[in-house]
């Protein structure tokens, strides 16, 4: 871009940028509306001022747990659900992955179909496959929510293992694993030590994509008619609106404020699509 | 190896083989009544009514997303406008359910901001009921998922096009309407008809935006078997529901097959 800046492409560049702004400008509008219309309807009081009452209320996490029992039991439940979906999911696809790497490259298509089988099956669809299933959870442990995890695990598979493909894409994990283990480390060091120290980024991305998804979770809490945040606010939305709105604000607000600073943590996430990523990786030689 | 495979046959195949067989078995024989109580006109409704939402959404939501990722990726690429945006639509693109309920509500329902401000102007917009009816709310309320995930999705495709293309066009006379009708528009096309397919299968999977604002009767697929479930279960009734979620399946896995097809096609242009 050294230079001057001929006329016409000068003009071309102008034109470029008012038409961005002017479609940004449309675009905030519309996603801004109703987030506005949020935070209008929380600061309302019953005879039409202004009030941060609800607010101030939501801040003090005592009153919270008391005056609304169900809605900080299902936010609990959420809490509990994402931290045992993000464990299992790790425990459940990282050494199956490294393995298949390692050891039995015939199965890697196998294992891709199955992660990647989720995404062609609804959620509700998987409500009705798994209403046996549940039935001998309920039978075995109890019907608590945070069993849920295990339907959780299978709803996250696909964006989790996209997110650990890349980052195992991006290592040697043999060399890796074969200097650690001529150092004389066992399996377990190596995944512990070794495997997972290399993939944090792509942990920490599959384990927030986990998060997110848990913590929104309704379809399958719903129908199962287990308690988890999202139900708990779907239930208190028909008699306090008002403080299960500020609840539903605050977590948009939060994850995009998370997912806004990890934009500037990292590299530059790739988001190419998730099935260009796996042709490329058999593209590959080996 | 053995956890993973033991996991995915529990609460994967099982519950897809409870699908499968499930929609052709009532009190323990085989049977076709299921899939024959598919023509119901409840059901068949509630189909083409499930499929129009999807495919109206999926159209207005790629050409809408399609023009803000064109204006994303005219910004500079390590800046905050670009930043932004994309964490928002990450966010917004996820944002179903209750909260989205919530915010369409507290925006065009009875008292909602927008229903107070525009019946101060003078327009009456019926006290915020045409909110839960699917051809009208419902299409608004699925755009606020859709356009974001357009976005996402489409713009490492946007982002693939070289500057190079353009001024080559350039240099050989070309107009900047012959550049998006000759080289830009042609590249594009397989990426976005790829992303209006994902579109597509996003809104017909969705559940839980529908079922937070529909409270009564069941416009959608997915509300009917939904319904299977509260309802008071008349015998024989949960396998309906299995029928009309392996009608479901069917149609998600064609539009993904061709999804997969086109993106194949797609990526020649994308190899970085």
């Amino acid at each position: 871009m050294a230079g001057p800046v001929s006329g016409q492409r000068a003009v071309m560049r102008r034109r470029q940028n008012a038409f961005r702004w002017a479609v940004v400008t449309v675009a905030l509008l519309f996603f801004g509306a109703p987030l506005f219309g949020m935070l209008e309807f929380t600061t309302r009081d019953a005879s039409g001022h202004r009030t941060a009452a609800t607010w101030s209320q939501l801040a003090d996490l005592g009153t919270i747990s008391q005056r609304y029992p169900d809605l900080s039991a299902g936010l609990v439940a959420s809490l509990w659900l994402a931290v045992l979906t993000v464990v299992m999911m790790l425990v459940l696809l990282v050494p199956t992955m490294t393995w298949v790497r390692l050891r039995l490259p015939g199965l890697s298509r196998t294992v891709e179909f199955l992660c990647l089988l989720p995404l062609t099956v609804p959620a509700i669809v998987l409500v009705v496959g798994l209403t046996p299933v549940y039935a001998w959870v309920t039978y075995l442990l109890n019907g608590s929510a945070v069993w849920l995890c295990f339907a959780y695990v299978v709803l996250v598979l696909p964006y989790a293992y996209r997110a650990l493909d890349a980052g195992l894409r991006a290592i040697d994990v043999r060399t890796l694993s074969e200097a650690a283990r001529s150092l004389g480390a066992g399996w377990g060091t190596v995944m512990a030590r070794v495997i997972l120290p290399n993939l944090r980024t792509a942990v920490l991305s599959a384990a927030f994509l986990t998060v997110a998804l848990t913590l929104g979770e309704f379809t399958i809490a719903n129908l199962f008619s287990r308690t988890n945040l999202q139900v708990a606010m779907y239930l208190l939305g028909k008699s306090d609106a008002q403080i299960s709105v500020a609840v539903g604000l605050a977590a948009l607000l939060f994850a995009i404020a998370i997912l806004f600073a990890m934009s500037f943590v990292g590299g530059q996430r790739d988001t190419v699509s998730p099935l260009s990523r796996l042709r490329r990786h058999r593209q590959e030689p080996t | 190896m053995v956890p993973f495979f033991a996991y995915v046959t529990v609460f994967l195949l099982i519950p897809a083989l409870v699908v499968v067989i499930g929609a052709f078995v009532s009190g323990g024989r085989p049977t076709l009544g299921n899939i024959r109580a598919l023509g119901q006109p409840a059901v068949t409704s509630a189909l083409w009514h499930s499929v129009v939402l999807s495919a109206v959404t999926a159209v207005v939501g790629a050409v809408l997303g399609a023009v803000l990722a064109y204006a994303v990726s005219t910004a500079s690429p390590r800046g905050v406008l670009k930043r932004f945006l994309t964490s928002l639509c990450g966010v917004l693109a996820q944002f179903g359910g209750v909260t989205l309920a919530f915010a369409f509500l507290a925006t065009f329902g009875a008292t909602g901001f927008l229903t107070r401000a525009l019946a101060t102007v003078g327009v009456q917009s019926g006290g915020g009921l045409w909110l839960y009816e699917w051809d009208k709310g419902l299409m608004l309320v699925y755009l606020y998922f859709q356009v974001p995930l357009m976005l996402i999705v489409f713009l490492p495709a946007v982002e693939g096009l070289r500057p190079q293309w353009r001024e080559a066009t350039e240099t050989l006379g070309g107009s900047t309407a012959l550049y998006w009708r000759r080289v830009g528009g042609p590249i594009l096309l397989p990426s976005f008809i790829g992303a209006l397919l994902l579109l597509f299968t996003n809104a017909f999977s969705a559940y839980a935006t529908a079922a937070a604002l529909v409270s009564q009767g069941s416009p959608l697929l997915p509300l009917q078997i939904g319904g299977t479930f509260t309802s008071e279960v008349i015998l024989g009734r949960e396998n309906v529901g299995k029928a009309m979620a392996l009608a479901m399946v069917v149609v998600v896995a064609l539009v993904m097959t061709a999804y997969a097809v086109l993106d194949r096609r797609a990526s020649r242009w994308l190899v970085r």
